[in-house]
């Protein structure tokens, strides 16, 4: 059995060789340049942490870290959808499960052989892609200073969405049976639960630091903020978060003594002209609405203070480990399903 | 016996493809299980080789159950449109057989016959004619010197030349053995030259099952079997 597994997954195992190779040489062409541009710009600021020469570094190499990353989040969804959900879908669009099924090898001995041949290939294929990229990103990563902006694109957490995105394919080729919709499933269900996990289930796994400190009156602004999809929040003070480097900031609220948040009446009771200054193309702000603002701001001061819940740096590993748990243990449950499933398999 | 079904039945959903079932194939018996489109012909044989859960009753292969058969390698069966995998070759085809059936493979007669059939070793499956399909799957099911061989129609991609030589080639294969063989097809010409015995399905009901003492009345007897089971 497991030659034919082999024999099976020799095409696929080719275009993964392949690509490796491709992205291998991207990154020993290109990563010598990169790792003398960083030492230029270290020499160039001495021991100063923020200095233009060290964000110019960065932003001038924004697009290949960007690409590089996107091959990283890309590589499971591949995986997922050309090597788990054909796996078994092929075979039952071609018949050939009336043909395999019938020799002297048990379904599920059949299924575990091919999982045990294709498994370990994406945890090979992934870590290897993830050990390149996150190799070539060092100098850029450590200049940036945001490790958690670039958490799923670097070390092990790709191998558990490649692991997930393999049995969440086989598991949908196993109960839909065709090839094209359980690429579909996957994909979707990928992108699904890497958002779920992303928005709601990471910021659960250790409980954030928590920092206090007195209202800018310089810096606040007023204004909304959110994103598209998960929807944005009323106008309101917007504080600067203040800089931690490599912190994952979690929220930046403005509350009372007592904790309370601030209320928009209490906000317009305050400041009655916040809000109505002049509307039109963004231009230079008056003196005048300036001053408003910062009187405004120091008027809430005095009752409220700024409240700010983050994730340090030195967290990252735990996060990594934990998300890769996480994955794992989702990959094994799929693997269950799929072994119940196909014993209850009709026809 | 080699096989038998008590009372066998399954139903799909709320639609029974077969129902009351009772069969015996003594050793060395050729069945051939004829009926029109939809009879239940591939329900049956699919039951009997494990592929299928029964509803209902019982099917004993080799003294065993379907599955604990089918492990034993004594069990040779080829599905309908006799599948095989189109990217690999003949070669590889037969070394999936010696590697799913490690205990019971013939690799010299695998060898052989599919020389002696002049199919290309390092041909593709996926490019073989229909004919050379069916013989390349055949193959893999003989090989296993199985003590029963069961094959859903087929015949049914073949012309009639073709169709011919596939059946008596099959017949002479498995007599020199003593394999007994169930084989369906909704062609009764087909079991004129090679059967021994005779089961007529129609809407998923036995309607006859009877050793063939005159093939020359073979065509009338299941003509009037059809007919009656259309009237009723």
């Amino acid at each position: 059995m497991i030659r034919l597994a082999l024999r099976q997954f020799r095409t696929s195992a080719w275009t993964a060789v392949v690509g490796l190779v491709v992205v291998a040489a991207a990154v020993l062409a290109t990563r010598p340049h990169l790792a003398d541009a960083a030492a230029a710009a270290r020499r160039a600021c001495g021991s100063e942490p923020h200095c233009p020469a060290l964000t110019a570094f960065a932003l001038d190499n924004t697009a290949a870290r960007t690409v590089f990353g996107l091959v990283v989040i890309v590589a499971p969804a591949l995986i997922g959808a050309f090597w788990g959900a054909p796996l078994v879908a092929r075979e039952f669009e071609a018949g050939t499960h009336r043909l395999v099924w019938a020799q002297s090898i048990s379904r599920s001995r059949w299924l575990a052989v091919k999982l045990a041949v294709v498994g370990p290939a994406t945890v090979v294929a992934t870590a290897l892609l993830s050990a390149l990229v996150t190799w070539w990103a060092a100098p850029l990563d450590h200049a940036a200073a945001a490790v958690y902006g670039t958490f799923d694109q670097r070390d092990i957490v790709p191998i558990g969405y490649a692991l997930f995105a393999f049995a969440f394919g086989v598991a949908a080729g196993l109960t839909i049976r065709r090839t094209l919709p359980a690429m579909a499933v996957t994909l979707a269900g990928l992108l699904a639960v890497r958002i779920v996990v992303t928005e709601w289930i990471r910021p659960l796994v250790v409980a954030p630091r928590v920092v206090s400190m007195p209202l800018d009156p310089d810096t606040t602004g007023y204004g909304w903020g959110g994103n598209i999809l998960l929807g944005v929040g009323p106008s309101t003070l917007q504080p600067t978060t203040p800089d931690i480097p490599n912190a994952w900031i979690q929220s930046v609220r403005v509350v009372d003594a007592a904790g309370a948040p601030l209320t928009d009446q209490a906000l317009k009771a305050t400041c009655p002209t916040l809000g109505q200054g002049p509307r039109g193309p963004a231009g230079p702000v008056p003196e005048a609405v300036r001053q408003q603002m910062h009187d405004c701001v120091a008027r809430i001061g005095e009752h409220h203070h700024e409240v700010v819940t983050y994730q340090p740096g030195d967290r990252y590993w735990t996060f990594q480990w934990w998300e890769l748990a996480l994955f794992v243990l989702l990959t094994a449950l799929l693997c269950g399903y799929a072994c119940y499933r196909l014993r209850r398999f009709r026809g | 016996m080699i096989l038998e079904t008590e009372a066998l039945a399954k139903r799909y959903r709320r639609r029974w493809a077969l129902r009351d079932c009772t069969l015996a194939v003594p050793e060395g018996a050729i069945v051939g299980l004829v009926g029109p489109n939809g009879a239940g012909k591939t329900t049956l044989l699919q039951l009997i080789v494990g592929l299928l859960p029964p509803t209902a009753g019982a099917v004993r292969v080799l003294g065993g159950t379907p599955d604990a058969a089918m492990r034993s390698g004594r069990v040779g069966f080829v599905a309908q449109d006799a599948p095989t995998y189109a990217g690999l070759t003949v070669a590889d085809h037969l070394s999936l057989g010696a590697g799913l059936n490690p205990h019971r493979w013939d690799a010299a007669a695998a060898r052989q016959r599919v020389e002696r059939l002049g199919l290309p070793s390092g041909q593709r499956a996926g490019r073989l004619s229909g004919g050379q399909r069916a013989q390349l799957a055949l193959t893999l099911a003989l090989s296993k010197r199985p003590d029963l061989l069961v094959l859903d129609e087929p015949a049914a991609s073949l012309d009639p030349l073709a169709r011919r030589a596939f059946l008596d080639e099959t017949v002479a294969a498995t007599t020199a053995t003593g394999t007994a063989v169930v084989l369906s097809t909704h062609l009764v010409a087909d079991l004129a030259h090679t059967c021994t015995h005779l089961v007529v399905v129609a809407g998923g009901r036995i309607r006859l099952a009877e050793a063939i003492a005159d093939p020359t009345e073979l065509e009338r007897v299941v003509l009037d079997e059809l007919g009656r089971a259309e009237a009723a």
